[in-house]
C-alpha cells in the first residue's frame, strides 16, 4: 500500500504575530511510519494540534483519503480517523477508573450505550480489545496501580478501538524502558500492516532507527528535509532539523585557569556510561545534546536536585554534594533554571522583587529589607543587562520574553559564584536579547566556571569556549570552539559516532 | 533559531503607557473603590440606623472586629504562602475551651491559661503544617480534617457541657475554680480615648498583632519569600528558598493568632461557652478575601485584612441596629464577599493583563 493516505499542502498557523507554521507540505502514505523529528519550537506540536483537532489553521488545506479535512473539534477528528496519543501519558488515560472502563470510555460516552452500565460486556469487550493489543492487564485493575508503559499501551489501545486511518504518536518512549518500547514498536508494526498511517514524533534516535519507514525534518514551521531512501539517512535527517547556518560570533577562547569543578566517575543513571568533567576558572562550556540525553539530569545533580547514581564532585578540592538548592548556593553553585515561567519567574514581583529573591540576605539587616539597596542593584542590573522596561517596579509578566530571560539571569549574577550553570537560557528568547544575555555571560566569566546547557548547536557555538555532547547520559565528545567541524559535531549528537554497545542483561 | 523575531520587547512599551492613561478611573476605582464603600457604608448607618453613630456602639464594632481581625491575620498569613487554614474557628473555640478547663477546672492561674492555650496554637498550627508538606494531604483538606477533630476534642473532657464554676464535671465533683480577674480584664477592660471607656483591650491587640504582621510581611525579607513561595512556589524552591519550612511557619502564626482570639473570647464571655464561636470563621475568611480588594492590592495583605474586618464589623452592627433579622446578615456577608471577589480578580486582572 503506497496510495497516499493523508496531503498537507500550504499549511500556516500563526499565533499573534508570531508565525509558527510557514506554509508547510506534507504527504501520509498508508501502512508506513512516518517520523517526524524538529527541534523545540519548529512547529511539531502546533501541527500535531492542528491535525488533532485542536487548533485550527489560519490557511492551507488537509485532505484525508480524498476528503477535505477540517475537524471542528478533538472528537471530530477522531471520528474521521485521526487519532493522536499524546506525550503526557495522563491525558491519555483516567487513572481513578479501572482498565475496561478507561479502554471503553469513548464508547461509554456515546448516547446508545444506554444509561446503566452492563459490567459483565463491558469487561468482556474491553478484555476482548486487551487481547487483540497484547496487554496482559487485568481490566478490572484500576489504571492508577499500572506502571507507566502499561498505561501508555492503554492509551494507545484506545486510540486504537476508533479504527483509525491516521495514528499520531507524540514522544510515545519518552517514559519508557527499552523492553516497554520494543512492546509498543511491534504493537505499531500491526497497525502498520492494516495499513494505518503512523505519524511518529520522537527525538531519540534509537526509536526512528527501529521503527521509520521515512523521516521528516521540521525547521522553523517548514519540512527542512524529506528522507525515504533506503537506507535512511539519520544524519542529513538531524543536520535537516538543527540547520547549518550559524550566527557570526568570534569566540576568544581565553586561557583556561585553575580547576574549579571536578566531576569523577559520574553515572547519572544506573546503567549509563560513567563519566569525568572538568571546569576551570574563566572558562565556559556548553553542553548538547538531544533531548533526554541526560543534561537535565546533569545539571539537576549539579544544583542539589538529585543524586546521581554513583560519582564524586570536587569544587575547589573539596567534596562538594549538595541535598537541596540552598546547600548549593550556599558552596557557591547558582542556577538559572529552564521553562523560566514555571520554574524561575514569581508572577506577582515586579522586576526588583525579582532579581532580589535568592539574595535578600544581603539586601537586609537583622531581615528588615532595604529598599533603596534593592532598587540600585536592580537599576545597575537594568543597566548592565540592557533590560527594556519603564522602570524597575514595573511587572515581570510586561516584560517580553527576552526581558524577562534577562531578569532572571540578573538575579544569579548579583552575587559572585564558583560554578554557575545556566539551562536554556536562550528558550523563547529575541535574538537581541540572546546576544545580550550571551555577552554579559562572557565578560563577567572571570573568578568562576561556567556550564551552559542548551539544545540548539547554533547557541552553544555562540556561547562557549567548549562545547561538550551528551548522548545516553554519558559525554561521548568534546570539542573546542576552535574551527570546528559542524558535522563531527552533529554526529556525535546523533550518537551514530559510536557504535552502539548492545545491553545484553547478563 | 526558532524563536528569533518574537517579540522584541521594544514595542511593548508605548502600548503599556497608552493603557495607564486610559484606565486611571479604573485604577482609582480598584485602589480606593473599597475604602470609599467603607466610609458610605458607615455614613449610611449612621443616617439611618438610629445610634449607630454613639460610643455604645463603636466599643461593640470593636470587640467584634477584634476578633475577627486577629483570626483573619492568621488567614492571611496562611494564604501569602499560597494555602488556606479552615481550622481557625476551632482553634479559637478549643483555646477558649482550654483557657476555661485549665482556670475552673484545674484552678490554675491566668498566666498557666495563657501560655496553655499558645502553646495548644501552635503545636495544632505545626501539625497542619506537617499534614500539609510531609503528608501532601491538601490544604483545604488537612485543615477541614483538623476543623473537625478539634470541634470533637474541645467537648470531650466536659462530656460536651460548657465550663463555668460550679458546674458539675463528669466523675461528679463541682469545678470551683474561677476565672483569674487579669484574665478577665483582657476581654473587658477598656481604655480611655477620647471618651471615657472607649477602646476594649481586645482592639489594642488587634491594633498591635496588626501592625506586627505588616512589618512582617511587607519588610523582612521572610515576608517577601512567603510571598514569593504563594506566587511560584517551584521558583522560591530554586532559588533555595526553605519553602516547607516558611509553609509550616505559617500554619503556625495562623494557630498562635487563633488561639489569642479564643481567649479574648473566653474573657469577654466568662465561661467556656461550648455554643459560642460558630460564626468565627466565615466572618474571619471574609474579611481576609475583602483585604484582597483594598488598595487594589490583589493580594492577601495585613492592612487589607483590618479593613476588611472594620468592613464586616460595621455592616454587621449596622444591619443588627437597623433591625435586619440574623438571617438576613449571612446572605448580606456572603453577597458583600462575592462583591469584594469579583472586584480582586476581575478587575485587578484586567488592570495587569497589559499584554
Amino acid at each position: 500500500m503506497t496510495d497516499c493516505l493523508c496531503q498537507i499542502s500550504g499549511l500556516q498557523k500563526a499565533f499573534g504575530d508570531n508565525l509558527v507554521l510557514r506554509g508547510l507540505s506534507l504527504d501520509l502514505p498508508a501502512g508506513s511510519v512516518t517520523a517526524l523529528m524538529g527541534a523545540n519550537g519548529a512547529g511539531k506540536s502546533t501541527l500535531v494540534k492542528i491535525l488533532s483537532g485542536v487548533h485550527s489553521s489560519d490557511s492551507g488545506n488537509v485532505s484525508l483519503a480524498g476528503q477535505n479535512f477540517v475537524p471542528s473539534s478533538p472528537s471530530d477528528a477522531i471520528r474521521k480517523g485521526v487519532v493522536t496519543v499524546h506525550q503526557a501519558i495522563n491525558d491519555g488515560v483516567i487513572p481513578d477508573l479501572d482498565v475496561a472502563s478507561n479502554l471503553m470510555i469513548d464508547r461509554l460516552a456515546e448516547p446508545s450505550f444506554g444509561f446503566f452500565l452492563k459490567r459483565k460486556q463491558l469487561f468482556k469487550d474491553a478484555q476482548e480489545i486487551a487481547d487483540r493489543m497484547g496487554i496482559d492487564v487485568d481490566v478490572r485493575q484500576p489504571v492508577a496501580q499500572l506502571g507507566v508503559a502499561d498505561r501508555q499501551l492503554i492509551a494507545i489501545a484506545r486510540a486504537m478501538s476508533h479504527q483509525p486511518s491516521l495514528l499520531i504518536l507524540d514522544e510515545p518512549t519518552s517514559s519508557l524502558s527499552a523492553v516497554e518500547a520494543e512492546r509498543l514498536f511491534e504493537l505499531i508494526e500491526t497497525f502498520k500492516e492494516r495499513g494505518v498511517a503512523v505519524l511518529y514524533i520522537s527525538h531519540r534516535m534509537s526509536d526512528i532507527r527501529r521503527i521509520a519507514d521515512r523521516i521528516v525534518s521540521m525547521r522553523d514551521g517548514e519540512i527542512s528535509g524529506l528522507f525515504e531512501d533506503t537506507p535512511l539517512d539519520y544524519e542529513g535527517a538531524v543536520n535537516a532539523m538543527l540547520g547549518h547556518h550559524m550566527t557570526d560570533v568570534n569566540i576568544e577562547i581565553p586561557l583556561q585557569g585553575e580547576a574549579i569543578a571536578e566531576l569523577t566517575q559520574m553515572r547519572l543513571k544506573p546503567d549509563s556510561k560513567p563519566f569525568d568533567l572538568t571546569l576551570h576558572d574563566n572558562e565556559i562550556v556548553a553542553i548538547t545534546g538531544l533531548l533526554g540525553s541526560g543534561k537535565t539530569d546533569l545539571a539537576q545533580a549539579l544544583f542539589g536536585l538529585r543524586t546521581p547514581n554513583s560519582g564524586s564532585i570536587k569544587l575547589d578540592g573539596s567534596v562538594y554534594a549538595p541535598t537541596s538548592p540552598g546547600s548549593a548556593i550556599a558552596s557557591g553553585v547558582f542556577m538559572s533554571t529552564k521553562d523560566r515561567a514555571t520554574n524561575a519567574v514569581v508572577a506577582d514581583f515586579n522586576i526588583t522583587r525579582n532579581i532580589s529573591i535568592p539574595f535578600l540576605q544581603q539586601f537586609s539587616s537583622l531581615s528588615f529589607l532595604s529598599p533603596n539597596s534593592e532598587r540600585d542593584t536592580a537599576r545597575e542590573m537594568i543597566d548592565a543587562l540592557s533590560i527594556v522596561c519603564q522602570s524597575e517596579t514595573d511587572g515581570i509578566n510586561t516584560l517580553s520574553g527576552g526581558n524577562q530571560q534577562k531578569v532572571m539571569l540578573a538575579r544569579w549574577l548579583i552575587d559572585k559564584c564558583r560554578l554557575l550553570l545556566l539551562d536554556e537560557p536562550f528558550q523563547g528568547v529575541d535574538i537581541r536579547s540572546r546576544h545580550d544575555i550571551g555577552e554579559k555571560v562572557r565578560q563577567t566569566a572571570k573568578g568562576r566556571a561556567t556550564l551552559v546547557f542548551v539544545s540548539e548547536l547554533d547557541e552553544a557555538l555562540e556561547i562557549a569556549d567548549r562545547i561538550i555532547v551528551m548522548h545516553e547520559h554519558s559525554i561521548i565528545a568534546e570539542f573546542v570552539n576552535r574551527d570546528v567541524d559542524l558535522n563531527e559535531i552533529l554526529t556525535a549528537v546523533t550518537g551514530t559516532a559510536q557504535k552502539q554497545p548492545e545491553h545484553e542483561a547478563a | 533559531m526558532s524563536t528569533d523575531v518574537q517579540d522584541s520587547g521594544i514595542t511593548a512599551q508605548p502600548k503599556a503607557s497608552a493603557k495607564k492613561g486610559q484606565s486611571s478611573g479604573l485604577d482609582l476605582a480598584i485602589r480606593y473603590g473599597f475604602l470609599a464603600l467603607l466610609v458610605g457604608l458607615a455614613i449610611f448607618f449612621s443616617i439611618f440606623a438610629n445610634g449607630f453613630a454613639g460610643p455604645r456602639s463603636a466599643v461593640f464594632i470593636f470587640q467584634s472586629v477584634a476578633m475577627t481581625g486577629i483570626l483573619a491575620l492568621g488567614v492571611t498569613c496562611t494564604l501569602v504562602v499560597g494555602g488556606f487554614d479552615l481550622s481557625i474557628g476551632s482553634v479559637a473555640t478549643s483555646a477558649m475551651m482550654l483557657a476555661a478547663y485549665v482556670m475552673v477546672v484545674m484552678e490554675q492561674p491566668a498566666a498557666v491559661a495563657v501560655v496553655a492555650c499558645l502553646f495548644m496554637g501552635a503545636f495544632i498550627g505545626l501539625v497542619n503544617g506537617i499534614l500539609i508538606v510531609r503528608f501532601k494531604v491538601p490544604d483545604l483538606l488537612a485543615t477541614l480534617g483538623m476543623m473537625f477533630l478539634l470541634v470533637g476534642l474541645q467537648r470531650i473532657p466536659t462530656a460536651g457541657r460548657s465550663i463555668s464554676t460550679g458546674m458539675v464535671l463528669p466523675d461528679g465533683t463541682t469545678a470551683n475554680g474561677t476565672f483569674d480577674p487579669l484574665f478577665l480584664a483582657m476581654g473587658r477592660h477598656r481604655f480611655d480615648f477620647f471618651l471615657e471607656k472607649l477602646l476594649p483591650i481586645p482592639v489594642v491587640f488587634l491594633i498591635v498583632i496588626a501592625i506586627l504582621i505588616w512589618i512582617f510581611l511587607e519588610t523582612t525579607r521572610h515576608g517577601r519569600l512567603m510571598y514569593a513561595i504563594g506566587s511560584n512556589e517551584r521558583a522560591a524552591a530554586l532559588t533555595g528558598t526553605n519553602v516547607k519550612r516558611y509553609k509550616v511557619t505559617a500554619y503556625m502564626i495562623s494557630g498562635v493568632l487563633a488561639s489569642i482570639a479564643g481567649m479574648l473570647l473566653a474573657a469577654r464571655l466568662g465561661r467556656g461557652d461550648i455554643a459560642s464561636g460558630t460564626n468565627l470563621l466565615l466572618d474571619a475568611v471574609a474579611a481576609s478575601l475583602i483585604g484582597f480588594a483594598v488598595l487594589g492590592a490583589a493580594k492577601p495583605n495585613a492592612f487589607g485584612t483590618a479593613m476588611g474586618a472594620l468592613f464586616v464589623g460595621i455592616l454587621l452592627q449596622g444591619l443588627t441596629m437597623m433591625n435586619a433579622p440574623y438571617y438576613t446578615q449571612d446572605f448580606i456577608k456572603g453577597a458583600v464577599l462575592v462583591i469584594a471577589l469579583v472586584f480582586t480578580f476581575s478587575l485587578s486582572a484586567r488592570k495587569t493583563a497589559g499584554h
